[in-house]
Order: structure tokens, then C-alpha cells, then sequence
């Protein structure tokens, strides 16, 4: 194992529609709060890793060039880390790796979006290729969805009562985002709201999926060695990381219990030490653009047993006052810039186990865990970050 | 009120010919004939669909052809009704994947031939493990849509 490695500082943008700012312009705004957060400036920084899901988003490739200068990445190393939807957690574990490696003491990670400006499931639906499948997979609800109605066909899970737990986090996590000041969506909406909003890509109805929102997030690393010369005491610690991926073709693995989820908690989970999920984690930012996937999740994750979610959800095991909370920050129900939803939930961890999630702290957290996931059902990332090292 | 400022309208239109190769070819041939052709590899055994030059898994080359059954069973679906620029269909569609009789993996299309316009009526009609058989369209071009989609046996 390498050296142990700290989230020191996160910057976040007022995430939503930005169309007040360019691109580039929005991508600093989330890396001088980051700066302004640690007291640090970019000439103590020793590389730079950013992401987005693809640059074909915003018409313009190459996006570690474009916002070279707005991440003052000039004449530092830098890379940039392409996962699809789980992009914003690769860019923390490309951080992650390199600092623990030995090869950097500090590296700034920005992840980043501006999905209003383009056509969003048009641009998710050019990561299958043109000969058979993206004809098919109707962007990311498409596929999404069908693989949530297969697990709940799989576990003879009655449709009423999947529908409902999938309306009660809907509620939750629109209730939960008026405690955070970056969150987009800020509505409260009722069951009967949900269950009679539109139907999007069956089982998803409108109200159980997320907004489209523009937004970036900027995260700094660090060694054991720089927190001891920076004298921080309030830190993250990087316990676990797991990464998963599949077999290309949608339809090659089993999607019902997904097995890049689950072999990507567990390779954190072993990293951490963790054998109680439910038990010894305070708390998980669990990546949840559809309400019915985040259930598939709990049970991946080992949360609960399989077929078991929707009613734990509906006895309130995963709300803010629960057993575990899931997505006290509102989640990414209620804002998905894509490249940075990924940053976003390690960063929301981060914040909770060094005490400064603000209003939707809970109380007392000592280790969390943040996840994304991606690619046409295929991708799962994992990082678990405790307060002790 | 907050100021509005201004925004620039671009697009991007890049002009591609991909090469099938010679397993994708085969298959899209076979579309044109009204046949599903998979592949089964050598070493685990599974049938692939649609053909492979090889296995993912075992990661030999799947040499050898099969005529897959143009029947199957529904293992998962999704009622899609919303657009995205440059949709190849028109919603409401079913997204579907299809266990195809004698195969070891789904295959990723299209159920259809009945009413879609009600979705309330597509709920009760449509359910995981019915059985299905490939529609073909009479205008065929060497293209996956040359199978219009799977209808209800």
C-alpha cells in the first residue's frame, strides 16, 4: 500500500442553470473557493487533474487544455481523468494514486460540466457506438431504467411498493437540498407529486430523475507528510478505493445485481477494513440520478440484503435521522453537473467526516463513503474517507 | 432583475465511415436476410448476439457461426417517452432486451406491433418472461433496424 493521502479543502460552484458565466469562467469559480477554503494559492500545488463526461457536452474537446488557465495549471503536470458518469470519482482516485505513489504531496482535482448548453442525452447517447446500441439506449434514462426494472422483476419486488420507496427519495432528497447552498434543484415535492409527474423512460417518471445542471468541483489532496507541514487537524482521510468495470455490451452481464457495484465496494470496503457496511459507515453520498437505481445501490453496497431496499427506504433506514443516511446533501437527484457529480459526492463526504457539511452535517461522522457509476451500465467507483488516519 | 447576457449558437457536424470489419459485416448481411447471426466461443461455450470476432471473457476468437432463434423472452424493458436531438426513433418506443432461444446473452432492441400510445395499456400488456419473435421489415438495407422489432408470440 502507498502513502496515506488527505482531502484537505473543497470549493464547490452554486450549481444550476450558469448561463451568467462561461465555461471556463465557472470552472474558476470552484477553484479559487478551494484555494480561498485552504489558505493555499496555486504555486504550492504540484499537478492538476480534471474531467468531464464527454467534452462533446459543450462542443469542445479537450477540456484539460481549455481550462488550463482557469485551473492555473500552467507549467505543472497534468492529466485528465474520462470515466463517463463516473468520472468525478476517477478524478479523486487519479489524485488519490498519484499522491500515494509518492510522485506529488499536493494535487488539486476538478471536475466539471455545463450540461445546459448542449443537448445532454444526445451527447450520453454517442458513448454506444453507431452500429447497433445507440439506437436503443435512449441516453442515460434508458438504460437506467431498464436495468432498475429488471432488478425489481428479479426480486418479485411488488410494483407498488418499489414505486412508493422510489417516491419517498424523491421527497427526501428534494427536502434535503434546501439545506445545501450549492445544491440546483430546491422544490419540495409530495408522494403524489412524484408518482403522477410524466413518465420519462418507464419506471422513471420526471420527478425520479435529475435536472440537467452546470457546475464544477475542485478538491486538493494531500500527503501525510504536507497535512503534518500544513498543521491541519480537521482532514479526510482516503480509507478505501474500489473500481469496477464490465463487459461493453449492455446486454453481455447481469445488470440486475450489478457486479462492478459490488466488486467495487468491496475492494474499498477491504481497503478500509469495513465488514459491517451498514453498521460502520455514518453516512454515503451514494450517485443517484435515478431514484429507483439508488435502491439497486443500498443492496450492491451491502446496505441491505438483496430485494430488501425498498422496504428499509419506506422505514426510513437510509433518510437524514436514519440508520445510514444517503444522500444528506440532496444527492444527485437535485444536481447533476455530470464531469463534477462524481467530485461532488467524495467532496461531500470529505465535508461530513471534517465536521463542515454545514446544515446537513450529520452529527458526528466519522467515515463516509462516496460512489459514481457510468458508461452504458459498466462503470462503479468507490472512495471511503474516514477522519482518522 | 439580473442582467441576461448574450450566448453564441455553434454546432459540430464531422463526416465518418467506420469499417464494419469483417464479423459486423456478416451480421448486417445477415440482417438483410432476415437472420440473427451470433457466435460461439470456443472455450466457455456461450453464444453471443449479436456475432463477435471474439469473447469478451475468454478472449479467443469466436470462429464459429450461429443462426440464433428469432424467438425469445423479454428480460427487461423501458418505455421511452421523451426526445433528444437527433433520436434514430421516434418516441413513445419500447427499449427492450431479448434472451434469444439457445443464446447466453440479451440482445439489445426493440418490442412493438401494438398500440404504444397508452401507456397505462402497455403496462398491462407488456411483462419480463413473455415470449417475443423478431418483425422484419420489407425495405432491408444491411442495417439493425432492418429488424423493425419483436412483437408479442
Amino acid at each position: 500500500m502507498g502513502r496515506p493521502v488527505a482531502i484537505i479543502g473543497v470549493g464547490q460552484t452554486n450549481h444550476g442553470r450558469r448561463m451568467d458565466v462561461c465555461y471556463p469562467d465557472l470552472v474558476r469559480e470552484a477553484v479559487v473557493r478551494v484555494y480561498e477554503e485552504t489558505g493555499l494559492n496555486p504555486d504550492d500545488i504540484d499537478g492538476v487533474v480534471s474531467g468531464t463526461m464527454p467534452s462533446m457536452m459543450e462542443g469542445v474537446a479537450l477540456t484539460h487544455f481549455y481550462f488550463a488557465d482557469a485551473m492555473k495549471a500552467g507549467g505543472k503536470p497534468i492529466l485528465k481523468t474520462e470515466t463517463c458518469g463516473s468520472t468525478g470519482v476517477s478524478i479523486a482516485h487519479t489524485a488519490y494514486y498519484w499522491i500515494s505513489s509518492g510522485m506529488a504531496d499536493l494535487i488539486l482535482a476538478v471536475g466539471h460540466e455545463k450540461m445546459n448548453e448542449g443537448d445532454s442525452q444526445a451527447t450520453m447517447t454517442t458513448v454506444a457506438e453507431p452500429f447497433y446500441q445507440r439506437y436503443f439506449i435512449a441516453g442515460a434514462p434508458g438504460v437506467f431504467s431498464m436495468q432498475s426494472q429488471m432488478w425489481s422483476v428479479r426480486y418479485g419486488l411488488e410494483e407498488e411498493k418499489v414505486r412508493d420507496a422510489a417516491a419517498f427519495i424523491s421527497v427526501t432528497h428534494h427536502d434535503s437540498a434546501f439545506d445545501n447552498p450549492y445544491a440546483h434543484i430546491k422544490m419540495q415535492v409530495t408522494m403524489e407529486d412524484v408518482k403522477t409527474s410524466r413518465v420519462i423512460t418507464y419506471p422513471v417518471r420526471l420527478l425520479d430523475v435529475c435536472p440537467n445542471s452546470d457546475g464544477a468541483c475542485a478538491v486538493l489532496f494531500a500527503s501525510d507528510k504536507m497535512v503534518k507541514k500544513l498543521g491541519l487537524d480537521k482532514v479526510a482521510w482516503v480509507k478505501g478505493v474500489g473500481y469496477r468495470g464490465e463487459e461493453y455490451y449492455f446486454g453481455d452481464s447481469d445488470k440486475a445485481v450489478w457486479q462492478s457495484a459490488v466488486e467495487a465496494a468491496r475492494q474499498a470496503y477491504d481497503m478500509a477494513g469495513i465488514k459491517d457496511p451498514r453498521k460502520e459507515l455514518d453516512v454515503a453520498e451514494v450517485y443517484n440520478p435515478f431514484t429507483f437505481q439508488e435502491m439497486m445501490f443500498y443492496e450492491c453496497f451491502g446496505f441491505c440484503g438483496l430485494g430488501e431496499a425498498p422496504d428499509l427506504v419506506l422505514k426510513g433506514t437510509f433518510a437524514r435521522n436514519g440508520e445510514l443516511p444517503c444522500d444528506p446533501s440532496g444527492g444527485t437527484l437535485c444536481t447533476n453537473p455530470i464531469g463534477a457529480t462524481g467530485l461532488i459526492r467524495t467532496a461531500e463526504a470529505a465535508l461530513q467526516v471534517m465536521g463542515k457539511a454545514g446544515d446537513h452535517q450529520i452529527p458526528g461522522a466519522k467515515t463516509a463513503l462516496s460512489h459514481a457509476m457510468g458508461g452504458v451500465d459498466q462503470f462503479n467507483g468507490i472512495m471511503i474517507v474516514g477522519s482518522e488516519l | 432583475m439580473a442582467k441576461e447576457f448574450k450566448t453564441i449558437k455553434t454546432e459540430i457536424r464531422l463526416p465518418y465511415e467506420l469499417a464494419y470489419g469483417a464479423t459486423w459485416t456478416r451480421f448486417f448481411e445477415g440482417m438483410e436476410n432476415e437472420i440473427i447471426y451470433g457466435t460461439k466461443c470456443s472455450k466457455c461455450g456461450r453464444v453471443l448476439v449479436p456475432a463477435r470476432s471474439f469473447c469478451p471473457r475468454c478472449f479467443v476468437d469466436t470462429d464459429e457461426w450461429v443462426e440464433t432463434a428469432q424467438e425469445g423472452v423479454l428480460t427487461a424493458w423501458s418505455y421511452v417517452n421523451y426526445k433528444y436531438f437527433g433520436q434514430p426513433i421516434e418516441p413513445p418506443f419500447i427499449g427492450a432486451l431479448i434472451r434469444l432461444d439457445g443464446t447466453d446473452v440479451d440482445f439489445l432492441h426493440l418490442i412493438g406491433g401494438f398500440d404504444l400510445s397508452d401507456f397505462d395499456l402497455v403496462r398491462k400488456t407488456v411483462k419480463n418472461g413473455m415470449r417475443v419473435k423478431a418483425a422484419w421489415s420489407n425495405e432491408r438495407k444491411g442495417h439493425i433496424l432492418d429488424l423493425k422489432y419483436f412483437e408479442p408470440v
